[in-house]
């Protein structure tokens, strides 16, 4: 186990180390370098400011220079300032990260949560009123864009019953009890919660409800009835864990989400996570915040991908850690 | 009258909604159900006390503001921002400032200087080399009596650190040009001083700048200037009370979210009509628009707040609450030429072009007439407008003559062609993601077409817009906006130096590569020009030559729209790049 994990970090680093360099490129390929931006922004700004700034964060040096110089400090754990925030990179994500994991991390326990039951519930009465009703909400979901979602919600329980906050974190000042504080952040993480949850719930349960129905298909569940297993022990010693893995495959690839964020749904309740800091980010061209902030969402869907591989070795005992059928 | 002050309308109406109407409709519309629903009803009741006991009263001497961009550095001299602006100016003030009748007044200090009281004058620069033979200008300004949110008095260090720190080529500042003006600081005492400018210019007595508190930034800049811009404690520690001398100082950040701001013990001046105000940041419009009305927010701020075309139709919906006042503002809507194209280099086609562009119908029609028509880069309401430029109107008919008379006269397929066959067809380039102007675009390009002008619309992120435009690169026109000052001298955008190029590290705003030898000499003559009148022959002469000669194709003045609480008094629009924040102390609640 442990030497598998070594060459699985090793392998993260190698393309967190490829990945950095992609990123950087592309960003300084970009057209438009912040000094430009500056300079249509200012009248008063002269040749001398010009090249004074480009010399000051570095713009003047060829791109791979300026890479190798960021991935030295990088190395030494120095990931660089921000060039809007004027403040460390990691001082900037860092709240950042916190509000979309609690955001992204509840919508997608929910998501799993809610859609794991009714895939499976589904799939064992197919073709059934039930089913078509929970197929036509699946596309539903999955075709509703977000931002019509999400103003769809913010009219109905914000604008319309006044039950909710429109947007926003949080409405209560330092020293407010705990209580309070903790029904207000309930209260604002609500609406976006119910949109990001409504988006992904249709995937995963559509997911969920194809790969049970291949298993329930299969010549071992008809076996396992016939030796007169109960349903419950059918569904869900044999047809669930063999279920499960391909559904895992699909949840760890939503890990990312997790770190890089929900643009669009944090942008309609203003939210600040990380989504929207890396879309200003690249926007406005910091190179450093929209870098570390690209590489975190790797980092976190390599990590998804790393926990997937163990847990389908946990699911399902003819997965060895070597990848060798049993 | 603080403690009689109320709510407006909107949050009013927040607090009633759980009790009455929808909980009825709820109920109503799910009458008839079976235990499910008595289940699901049971449920909604819960919620709905969680949230009525859960919802934060909010206090009547709180306003809660909303804008649409998040604040980067906080250093008020480290990058020019409108949202940092909004913000800084309740904090702290200019020296001076352009009012919402656009005249010059004093903020941070006691009296305007000016020719007339002598507190301003023109002087023979000392020979030290560089500057020797030249006329400059000497101001002096006393501040007013102002303290830091610490206690500290606000003081002429304060002033001479926070122009070691414009100059300083190390200290991140993007412009430093008009603190390089100042070649001089003679300090009388605490509060009074004496700049000496380089140069004499009309606007000699312009001192924009916010003031760095020298007491807590000094130290700082002086252990490494290069570093100062990361290390400023308007970034370390924004709500160091010291920061701030203005009505307001920040007492909390939440970044991306909101900004809080109490009333600052140390401020001298009127008492303001809140003792806390939070500014939530919501970037996207309809959401903007649904706090607002569902009470979340108060007022959302003009300057970076809803869009004209949606604050007309919030008006039609909700004006028996809210009053939405119309700004104008120093916000010039125009197309550049890009005269390299040969397709564009007679002006008789450029003159043609902006006859048969029917701008009053397009703000008639898209804005209902509350975007006014620009005759130039000078607004109407600017002091120095001149009537006597050529003004164009919508006339087809003089527009297919001058085609004609460029050498445009053949048709195919209902383009003009010339005599080489060359396709009078060209691109209009603008930002994408600005529904207004894509659209302005789309109505041009078919009235341009009914004259036999082909235009083929290019939409691109800004950064990529702007770039083609900073570089040249762009290849017919480019549809943007410039921001302008009252009685500014329209010299980065028409003066011949002021071309970018790689020489010049491709800085200058003369996008279209106009050079006018005419023009650049009334706009060096109106620089330097104190006389008004004389000023303002020279500011007709300029208006005239850009007039005839259109190397920028002018549409409209934008408007800032303001959708102010009926409630809400003491908001004055001010139409110019110094909000209506600057004056924040007057606004309160009033019946």
């Amino acid at each position: 186990m442990s030497r598998y994990l070594a060459a699985r970090a090793v392998q993260t680093a190698i393309t967190l180390a490829l990945m950095s360099l992609v990123v950087f490129v592309l960003i300084g390929l970009m057209p438009g370098d912040p000094i430009d931006m500056m300079i249509s922004g200012d009248p008063q700004m002269t040749s001398e400011d010009a090249a004074r700034l480009r010399a000051m964060y570095g713009l003047d040096k060829p791109l791979l220079e300026r890479y190798v110089a960021w991935a030295g400090q990088a190395l030494q754990g120095n990931f660089g300032y921000s060039r809007s925030f004027s403040q460390p990179v990691l001082t900037v994500l860092w709240p950042r990260l916190l509000n979309t994991l609690l955001l992204a991390g509840t919508a997608f326990v929910l998501a799993t949560a809610i859609a794991l039951p009714l895939g499976i519930w589904a799939a064992q009465r197919p073709r059934s009123r039930a089913d078509y009703l929970i197929n036509l909400l699946c596309f539903a979901g999955i075709s509703a864009p977000p931002f019509w979602l999400a103003l769809l919600l913010i009219t109905l329980f914000a604008v319309f019953l006044g039950w909710l906050p429109a947007g926003g974190m949080a409405d209560v000042r330092p020293g407010t009890p705990w209580a309070t504080a903790l029904i207000d952040q309930l209260r604002h993480l609500a609406l976006p919660v119910v949109t990001l949850t409504l988006v992904q719930l249709g995937a995963y349960t559509r997911f969920m409800r194809g790969a049970m129905i291949e298993i329930l298909r299969q010549d071992y569940i008809r076996t396992a009835r016939a030796k007169g297993a109960t349903e419950t022990t059918v569904l869900w010693r044999h047809a669930f864990a063999n279920a499960l893995a391909p559904v895992l495959t699909v949840l760890a690839l939503s890990f990312g989400g997790l770190v890089s964020g929900a643009l669009i749904t944090e942008t309609m309740f203003a939210w600040p996570g990380m989504g929207k800091a890396i879309y200003q980010a690249i926007l406005d061209n910091d190179y450093n915040l929209a870098l570390v902030g690209l590489l975190m969402a790797t980092l976190a869907t390599i990590a998804g991908n790393l926990a997937a591989d163990l847990a389908y070795v946990w699911v399902d005992p003819r997965v060895s850690i070597a990848g060798d059928a049993a | 009258m603080v403690g009689q002050s109320r709510r407006p309308p909107a949050g009013t109406a927040v607090d009633a909604r759980p009790l009455d109407r929808p909980r009825e409709a709820v109920a109503s519309s799910r009458s008839g159900c079976d235990g499910a629903a008595d289940m699901i009803r049971s449920l909604l009741a819960l919620a709905l006390a969680l949230c009525a006991l859960s919802t934060p009263a909010r206090a009547k001497d709180e306003l809660v503001l909303a804008m649409t961009q998040t604040p980067g550095t906080w250093n008020p001299l480290i990058s020019s921002m409108l949202a940092k602006s909004l913000i800084a100016n309740m904090t702290a003030r200019p020296l001076t400032a352009y009012d919402a009748d656009w005249k010059l007044v004093c903020l941070a200090c006691t009296e305007l200087p000016t020719l007339q009281n002598g507190k301003a004058r023109v002087i023979d620069l000392p020979d030290d080399g560089k500057d020797g033979g030249k006329k400059g200008m000497e101001v002096d300004v006393e501040l007013r009596d102002l303290r830091w949110g610490d206690g500290t008095p606000v003081s002429s260090k304060d002033v001479a650190f926070t122009l070691e720190v414009g100059k300083h080529p190390l200290s991140g500042v993007a412009s430093s040009e008009g603190y390089k003006r100042v070649i001089k600081l003679d300090v009388k005492d605490d509060r009074r001083f004496t700049m000496t400018i380089d140069r004499v210019t009309f606007d000699y007595n312009s001192i924009g700048f916010l003031l760095l508190p020298a007491h807590i930034e000094k130290p700082i800049f002086d252990a490494n200037p290069a570093e100062y811009r990361n290390r400023t404690a308007y970034d370390t520690n924004s709500t160091n009370p010291g920061l701030a001398f203005g009505p307001y100082r920040i007492v909390e950040i939440v970044p991306g979210s909101r900004i809080v701001l109490e009333q600052n013990p140390t401020w001298a001046g009127q008492k303001p009509g809140f003792k806390r105000i939070v500014v939530k940041i919501i970037e996207n419009t309809a959401a903007l628009e649904a706090n607002l009305l569902s009470g979340s927010v108060d007022y959302v701020l003009g300057e970076l707040g809803l869009s004209l075309d949606q604050a007309i139709a919030f008006e039609k919906r909700h004006g028996a609450k809210y009053s939405v006042v119309y700004k104008p503002a120093l916000i010039y809507e125009h197309i550049d030429v890009n005269l390299d194209n040969k397709l564009l280099g007679d002006r008789r086609v450029r003159q043609a072009m902006l006859l048969a562009i029917d701008r009053k119908a397009i703000s008639e029609k898209l804005f209902e007439g509350k975007q006014p028509i620009a005759h130039g880069g000078i607004s109407v309401l600017d002091p120095m407008f001149s009537p006597a430029a050529r003004q164009y109107g919508y006339d087809p008919a003089a527009a297919r003559k001058l085609l004609d008379e460029a050498g445009f006269a053949t048709l195919k397929n209902g383009v003009r062609h010339n005599a080489a066959d060359e396709r009078l067809s060209i691109e209009l380039g603008t930002t994408a993601g600005n529904r207004v102007r894509e659209l302005v675009a789309q109505v041009m390009q078919s009235q341009l077409r009914q004259v036999g002008i082909e235009v083929r619309i290019k939409a691109e992120p800004p950064r990529i817009f702007f770039e083609a435009m900073g570089r040249r690169t762009y290849s017919s026109l480019g549809m943007y906006a410039w921001v302008q000052r009252p009685e500014g001298v329209p010299r980065s955008s028409l003066h011949s130096k002021e071309i970018p190029s790689a020489a010049n590290a491709w800085s200058g705003q003369n996008y279209p590569g106009y050079a006018n030898p005419e023009m650049d000499k009334a706009l060096d003559a109106a620089e330097r020009e104190l006389d008004v009148d004389k000023r303002r022959t020279l500011f007709a002469e300029i208006q005239r030559l850009a007039a005839d000669d259109l190397p920028s194709l002018p549409l409209f003045f934008r408007v800032d729209p303001f959708v102010i609480p009926k409630a809400l008094k003491g908001v004055t629009p001010t139409g110019t790049l110094n909000s209506s924040t600057l004056w924040v102390e007057q606004w309160r609640w009033e019946n």
